[in-house]
């Protein structure tokens, strides 16, 4: 356990809230640019991203008149909250101060609490898309919480934790097992992470289409800073459940110790997991064509019932009477 | 027992039990009658590969023999059977929503966990490694049954019937390893006939009440008619 | 054990052979003297036990328990064989059923007596199972031979119902095997009834229980148990009337003798543990329910074979019950209970397939005045429904007085309601029975070709069983109670 007054561990998080918010935009660009591959095209350059987010950054800030305070607060708090919850995921290293403080839930709980700020926000302007994008943000998140927190409830009980390190290093020690339980958990948490990221099969981030578009819906009366840094919120969540991903259930290579070898070795190994995570991704989004939002309950359904069949079979198959 | 103790080969048969539970439940949601079909198939192919593992663990020729059987019979014979119905019968696109989907999920779940309750006191005796799968094939059998009452559409009951058969010989490769060779033989016939004779009726109860839907067959009853 | 070899050959012959005749009344003519053969057949290889006591081999097993049932299931098949012919010629005439249909029926007619007697005869639980399935297979295509709408619904019910029953059974043979592998050495033997049984007491008791609940849900569904009797009524009112007759004189019985067998297993198993008696307790708690619940129903019937189809329910509800009390005499009175049962059953069957030639119609409020228009038929409906309501010289009289006075000394209170479910079922059969018989007979009614031989034949064994159980098969009943309860009555 680290020591929580260890000054040289808070640096520790700080340099991992660094690289969540300079690597998120890069994963999206990867994203992007393998799928351009795929589909024959020509993609844009990995720093895209960057020149997008730093133009937008420039621009003046325009905001209806009829806007509460809450709408200009909303881009603050949703890319704060985010940025949060990514402290409490290990990215290079197994053992932070932030995850020793936070656990699993309060991660849920604090991308919950972005969703909150964001819906509220949506509907906050008064305009017909907004509101919409908030109702179907909402309805896909009522859907998606409780899968999520089945498929952790499953990975929390085979680790008798729900402290993230814990599960990590539990994962670790155990070494290599075909777990049905947590190919389920695996499985469910894939699902939740593509309908909370807002991907396809979901939603599509690269359309302004009225009658499709969810998390654009709502971020469309925003401009200038608050638009970028809503974008960037959005980024580094895709990359807070890649993270999520690839570290809790392919944890190896991951830093035990805070060593510069072992540190350099945890951020090849992350580096190559992404890269291969993104890759499915892009695989997928090629594959799979967006469906009807009516069906999106049956996606989350099954999302929910693989982890509860990941708890079921942790239990009867896993257990030792 | 602990999955720690075992080694990867044997993991893996827990892996591809715990999958054919999860096409079992896919088998209750798939709406399409062609995609059902081919869900059926994968989970004869997870079952045969299942038995070929285990032969392979346990060096028993006799459960190769049998997982060549399930492939012959379920993985490809049957399905392509009922592919061919299908086709006969122009139910290609036909497409059933299921009513009640997420009490039939909760149903399903509850059967899972009544199935592990009745086996609890056998796995409770710690007689085979395998005894876990026991509870997972019995609601394999139950789910077959569950989907033979919520849907109404007769290919698909036909498709959870054979389903249970799957859970049943499931059961019986987890917990003994297969039946004597007779017994197997006996089973695979029964199951063969069984399915040419859906095949026939599914043509008698077209023809006799013009719809392959159940809740049209209601001409008899204890109430007047 | 050759007569066993060719008691079982003959049918198959039989089965295969029908599929190339096409020549539907030389084929029905063929199909009686097989059965005739058949028959023979097994009163030889009753003769061979009478004079050499039980054998057994590695497949097959003839002990007093299932030889008396075989020759039953022979004479039925044969008797029921007498009628079908004049009966199914008849049906072809009025054009309910196309000549080349009848080469299905007659090879399906060979195809189901074949796994009856393998049920019958083997001794592997197992080969059990696949038998009993095969039944399922073999008479759900002659359920529906007729083709209606009313047909094909019944035939489609059995067919699911009775199937998802019998994989019950199977997962509890799955289980039975698994038991028996941990204490026999050689894992092939594992469902062999003779080696389980000398090895009963040391099967694991709390598996041997849980596959009995699942081998009793599932082959009860064949015996048609409420509430796993939905099937029943449908597939006996709507199929041919000669498999009504076969379906209540013999499956029922194999059913019934393969849960017998199970609970001779189970309760060597359970001697040491906390409920010895659970095997029987559920026996009797599905059999009474099931005796109740039919006798019931047959009060509000409108079809005359749904009618007696209940009547069969609620017999077979009496048989458990009475096996579930356990002893020797409640279980030789089942197990002669079981036999008059269906010999009577199948008499009735026949004369009501006759009656319903001359009515026309199944529906009771119109089937009148059998006894005035042909007087056989309707002397041989009243008898039969004299005997199967239990009364004096018959010999169900005989089996019942034993299954109460067992009654009486174990389970006193449950009398009552075993008197009060014969009450019932009497009220039931004769409120219906007393019109069809005596009523006036309609217009233009006229008598039809009939075959009576059947019928007066079934009867007479009944009434000489109800006045005079032959030293031979009393012995065999005795050794049958012996094995099934421990000990002999005599």
């Amino acid at each position: 356990m680290a020591d929580l007054l260890n000054l040289k561990e808070w640096v520790a998080v700080l340099g991992q809230l660094l690289m969540f918010a300079l690597a998120a935009p890069m994963l999206v660009a990867w994203v992007k640019r393998v799928k351009c591959v795929l589909q024959n095209r020509k993609g844009p350059s990995l720093l895209q991203p960057y020149r997008d987010l730093s133009k937008l950054l420039k621009k003046e800030v325009r905001v209806a008149h009829t806007a509460s305070p809450l709408f200009r607060a909303t881009p603050y708090l949703v890319f704060s909250a985010v940025l949060v919850a990514a402290s409490t995921v290990p990215l290079l290293q197994v053992h932070l101060p932030t995850t020793a403080l936070a656990d699993v839930i309060v991660l849920v709980g604090f991308l919950a609490l972005a969703r909150f700020f964001l819906a509220l926000a949506g509907m906050d302007v008064g305009t017909a898309f907004g509101g919409m994008g908030a109702s179907r943000e909402m309805l896909i998140s009522a859907l998606a919480e409780p899968a999520m927190l089945m498929a952790i409830f499953t990975l929390t009980m085979s680790a008798h934790s729900t402290n993230l390190s814990s599960v990590i290093q539990h994962v670790l020690d155990t070494g290599l097992l075909l777990r049905p339980s947590l190919l389920f958990a695996l499985l469910a948490l894939l699902l939740v992470a593509i309908a909370e990221t807002g991907r396809i099969p979901v939603d599509n981030p690269a359309t302004h289409l009225e009658l499709t578009m969810v998390h654009e819906a709502m971020i469309l009366e925003y401009s200038g800073r608050h638009l970028a840094l809503m974008e960037w919120a959005a980024q580094i969540k895709l990359l807070l459940y890649g993270v999520l991903i690839s570290n809790v259930f392919f944890p190896w290579g991951i830093a035990e110790t805070a060593t510069a070898p072992a540190l350099a070795i945890g951020a090849l190994a992350i580096l190559a997991k992404l890269v291969t995570l993104g890759m499915v991704l892009a695989v997928s989004e090629t594959l799979v064509a967006k469906m009807r939002l009516f069906r999106v309950p049956a996606f989350l359904n099954l999302a929910f019932l693989l982890g509860l069949l990941g708890m079921l079979s942790y239990v009867i198959l896993e257990t030792s009477l | 027992m602990n999955l720690a103790q075992l080694g990867l080969v044997e993991q893996s048969i827990f892996v591809f039990a715990a999958l054919a539970l999860l096409l079992s439940f896919l088998l209750l949601f798939q709406g399409r009658l062609t995609a059902m079909v081919h869900v059926f198939a994968w989970q004869g192919f997870l079952l045969a590969l299942l038995t070929a593992t285990v032969a392979s663990v346990e060096h028993s020729h006799h459960l190769f023999l049998s997982a060549a059987l399930t492939l012959m019979l379920k993985g490809l014979m049957i399905p392509w059977m009922l592919h061919r119905l299908i086709r006969k019968l122009h139910l290609e696109r036909h497409q059933e929503r299921l009513q009640h989907q997420a009490l039939v999920m909760m149903a399903g779940a509850g059967l899972v966990i009544f199935s592990y309750w009745v086996v609890l006191p056998i796995a409770r005796l710690e007689l085979a490694n395998t005894r876990n799968i026991v509870a997972l094939s019995l609601a394999i059998v139950q789910l077959g049954m569950l989907l033979m009452v919520a849907r109404r559409q007769v290919v698909a009951q036909v498709i959870g019937f054979m389903s249970m058969e799957n859970g049943l010989f499931l059961a019986a490769v987890a917990a003994t390893y297969g039946m004597p060779l007779v017994v197997e033989l006996g089973i695979a016939f029964d199951v063969l006939v069984a399915a040419i004779l859906f095949g026939v009726f599914f043509f008698h109860i077209r023809d006799s009440i013009e719809s392959l839907d159940v809740d049209q067959l209601t001409q008899l009853s204890e109430e007047e008619r | 054990m050759e007569a066993l070899y060719i008691t079982l050959a003959l049918p198959v012959c039989g089965a295969l052979l029908f599929a190339l005749v096409r020549d539907a009344r030389l084929a029905s003519t063929l199909n009686l003297f097989i059965s005739a053969a058949s028959f023979v057949s097994t009163l030889w290889l009753a003769i061979q036990v009478l004079s050499h006591g039980s054998m057994h081999s590695t497949h097959f097993l003839v002990d007093p328990f299932n030889i008396y049932l075989l020759v039953l299931t022979t004479l039925v098949g044969m008797t029921t064989a007498i009628f079908s012919r004049p009966y199914m010629q008849h049906v072809c005439a009025e054009g309910r059923c196309s000549i080349h249909r009848m080469r299905l029926y007659h090879s399906m007619y060979q195809a189901f007596m074949f796994t009856m007697l393998l049920a019958l005869s083997t001794n592997n639980l197992g080969v059990l199972w696949v038998s009993v399935e095969g039944a399922t297979l073999a008479t759900v295509l002659l359920v529906s031979l007729y083709r209606t709408p009313e047909a094909v619904e019944a035939a489609w019910k059995y067919f699911i119902l009775c199937g998802v029953g019998i994989a019950q059974a199977l997962f509890g043979t799955v289980l039975l095997y698994f038991a028996a592998q941990h204490v026999l050495s050689s894992p092939e033997e594992g469902l062999n009834w003779m080696i389980l049984y000398q090895h009963a007491s040391s099967l694991n008791p709390t598996v041997m229980g849980i596959a009995f609940v699942f081998l009793l849900v599932g082959y009860g569904t064949k015996v048609g148990l409420v509430p796993m009797h939905q099937w029943l009524p449908d597939a006996h009112s709507e199929g041919p009337t000669p498999m009504s007759a076969v379906l209540s004189g013999l499956l029922l019985n194999v059913a019934l003798y393969a849960v017998v067998r199970i609970k001779i297993l189970t309760d060597g198993a359970l001697v040491q543990s906390p409920h010895p008696q659970m095997a029987g307790h559920l026996l009797m708690g599905f059999g009474l329910i099931s005796f109740l619940v039919a006798g019931l129903f047959l009060h509000r019937q409108r079809d005359i074979k749904r009618m007696f189809s209940y009547s069969s329910i609620e017999h077979m509800g009496l048989a458990t019950f009475a096996f579930g009390i356990g002893g020797p005499l409640a279980t030789f009175g089942a197990l002669l209970h079981m036999l008059v049962h269906s010999l009577t059953k199948s008499a009735i069957f026949v004369t009501v397939g006759h009656a319903t030639h001359i009515a026309g119609t199944q529906r009771i409020e119109q089937i009148r005045g059998l006894i005035r228009t042909q007087p056989e038929v309707g002397w041989g409906l009243l008898l039969g429904v004299a005997a199967i309501a239990g009364f004096p010289p018959f010999g169900l009289f005989t089996s019942e007085f034993l299954l109460l006075t067992a009654t009486m000394q174990s389970w006193p209170w449950l009398t009552v309601s075993l008197l009060l479910g014969l009450g019932i079922a009497f009220a039931g059969l004769f409120r219906h029975l007393h019109p069809m018989v005596y009523g006036k007979a309609p217009q233009g009614q006229q008598a039809v070709r009939v075959n009576m031989v059947p019928v007066a034949l079934h009867l007479l064994l009944v009434l000489w069983l109800g006045l005079a159980i032959p030293d031979f098969l009393s012995n065999w009943l005795n050794l049958a109670a012996t094995l099934i309860s421990g000990k002999g009555l005599l």
